[in-house]
């Protein structure tokens, strides 16, 4: 059977310095920095941060096997940048020229919903703490998107727990054709072309802001020559019992439907492949150009080739993906990804379709690329504007501006999924079905006797001679069904410690 | 797949079948289009005052 595919959202978002000049890195820097320190005020301490530990980070890796890496660049790791780990179990961080949240690890697609909001907040509040911190007239700002619309894109990546024993190539080979034709509801958006990609000048609209940048099909890397499988084996966790699949040909959606079904279809495609039931005629033959065509295509009629000759269009690919996935909750049921949660998913998967099929833009406050195009046709037609007219260029840009005051998404009254205490209670504290609790719950209450921590461990200093590592390597332990009545009786890291000790002999919780 | 599209093309069918209100969705109708009349008042109000400025500086290099 599937495992439970934990999950999780990490999202670099766009900086833009107002009324300074200052590079990327800098401003991002200040950002984080001023929210950590803000935060630390609110907790009588000079600083809220722990810092990350890059003990186990080996991002060259490759799933394929090890003599790809020496090809692929590996991401500067630069430790001296402001990196931190949050209470509710985030990584929040400066990566390459970008303030990126990666949000803990979730247990289901609703809760990666939830993490991916409490982001925004987290970036909200921080935009504020850096305002207060920077002399009059300055300004932080970032934008939840994925291009510049100047050939410049920056990633939001996914990432799902796998059975190790799935031959990485089975995935490669079936996952594919999902993510090629997600993107007709996980798409936000964008006017015109990049990476030479070049648009009708009357119709320069297309619904992803990734697309033009894949140019692989499988691969390890990220920052160029981007693939549509990424090969990247970290798996932050037991490498003997999980992989860690990291997808990062997504958008980062405003819409919490899209995030939903981004997140919560991928996951039952890859239950599906685990379990082996994934429909075996639906492989496409070019999923490179097909990426393309698919976003390049608003009337979704389009018809891609697939691998045994015959043609589909993306729509009706997912909807061949959506009765397999109905019967395979019939026959396998869908306790991986929580059975309610699944469930939901199944049911709104299908009332987008139907949408996307009968009336698309019904789905207006559901998906990011209906509510953009739909507001590029309305603002066209009530200023008499050209498709290039600087004021769509803007306003694609500022859709994605996460302040009130000046977001467009925010004005559109989308659909929620999530209430907004959810979404505050998930700002301070971890989720609680996942290894991610540990790691929240002791950055909140010991977080003086804590060195650093990471996706796998904690390392504890508790003045005793030496540092003491705390394994995570199973992402489902580590709970507050596990620990957390230990958690709320120990009032010291070193008690904490001690009772773990004997909790590990009576439980072996970390695995 | 065959049945599942069949379904979902034959909604509009089932739809103009039942006797359709003209009051109501003319009203609807306009109260849609009053709607989107005041978010694009509101994205007047707020789209930022340089649009071309705005434009032109936001460049983003160094991503993955």
């Amino acid at each position: 059977m599937a495992i439970p595919k934990i999950c999780g959202i990490e999202t670099e978002y766009g900086i833009l310095v107002k009324g300074a000049s200052s590079n990327p890195i800098a401003a991002s820097s200040v950002l984080i920095n001023s929210y950590l320190v803000d935060l630390g005020h609110h907790q009588g301490r000079p600083d809220a941060r722990v810092g990350w530990d890059f003990e186990d980070e080996h991002p060259d890796h490759d799933a394929r096997n090890d003599s790809f890496a020496l090809e692929s660049f590996a991401p500067d790791v630069d430790s001296h940048l402001v990196n931190a780990v949050l209470a509710n179990g985030a990584r929040y961080y400066v990566d390459h020229a970008h303030p990126e949240y990666s949000s803990p690890e979730c247990a289901t697609a609703l809760e990666a919903v939830q993490y991916d909001k409490a982001g925004e907040h987290i970036l909200l509040a921080s935009m504020r703490a850096a305002a207060a911190a920077l002399p009059a007239g300055q300004e932080i700002v970032v934008y939840k998107n994925n291009s510049d619309g100047k050939g410049n894109s920056y990633g939001c990546h996914e990432n799902y727990l796998m059975d190790r024993a799935v031959p990485f190539g089975r995935i490669v080979h079936q996952a594919t054709a999902h993510l090629v034709t997600r993107q007709i509801y996980t798409g936000a958006g964008k006017l015109g072309g990049e990476n030479g990609v070049t648009l009708p000048a009357d119709a320069p609209f297309q619904l992803t802001q990734r697309a033009d940048f894949f140019e692989a099909e499988v691969g390890l890397e990220t920052t160029l020559k981007r693939p549509i499988i990424n090969t990247r084996d970290e798996p932050h966790c037991d490498p003997q019992r999980f992989r860690r699949l990291h997808v990062i040909t997504g958008d980062a959606n405003m819409c919490e439907v899209a995030t939903f079904l981004k997140v919560g279809v991928t996951s039952l495609i890859l239950s599906m492949i685990e379990d082996g039931v994934y429909p075996s005629d639906l492989i496409l033959a070019h999923p490179v150009s097909a990426m393309r065509h698919v976003s390049h295509d608003t009337s979704l009629s389009r018809p891609i080739l697939l691998d045994n000759r015959s043609t589909i269009t993306a729509l009706d690919v997912q909807w061949r993906l959506f009765e397999a996935a109905s019967k395979y909750a019939t026959e396998f049921g869908l306790e991986s990804l929580g059975v309610d949660v699944g469930s939901a998913i199944l049911s709104r998967w299908e009332v987008v379709l139907d949408g996307l099929e009968t009336a698309p833009m019904s789905l207006f406050t559901q998906l990011d690329w209906v509510a953009k195009m739909k507001l590029f046709e309305a603002y066209r037609e009530r200023h008499s504007l050209a498709w290039n007219a600087i004021a769509l260029r803007a306003l694609d840009l500022q859709y994605h501006d996460i302040r009130p005051e000046k977001s467009i998404f925010g004005r559109l009254g989308a659909e929620t999924l999530v209430s907004p205490s959810d979404i505050a209670d998930a700002v301070q504290n971890p989720p609680n079905s996942t290894r991610a609790y540990f790691r929240g719950r002791c950055v909140a209450k010991y977080p003086a006797n804590i060195v650093a921590a990471n996706w796998d461990s904690v390392m504890f200093d508790t003045g005793a001679v030496n540092l003491r590592r705390v394994p995570l390597m199973d992402p489902m332990r580590g709970t507050a069904e596990h620990v957390g009545r230990l958690i709320d009786t120990c009032d010291t890291a070193a008690e904490l410690l001690a009772g773990l000790e004997g909790h590990d002999k009576k439980d072996e919780y970390h695995g | 797949m065959a049945e599942r599209i069949t379904k979902a093309k034959s909604t509009p069918q089932k739809v103009a079948d039942e006797p359709v209100d003209q009051a109501t969705s003319a009203k609807q109708g306009e109260k849609i289009k009053a709607e989107l009349d005041d978010l694009l008042d509101e994205i007047d109000s707020v789209l930022e005052d340089n649009a071309e400025e705005f434009v032109k500086s936001y460049v983003q290099k160094g991503g993955q």
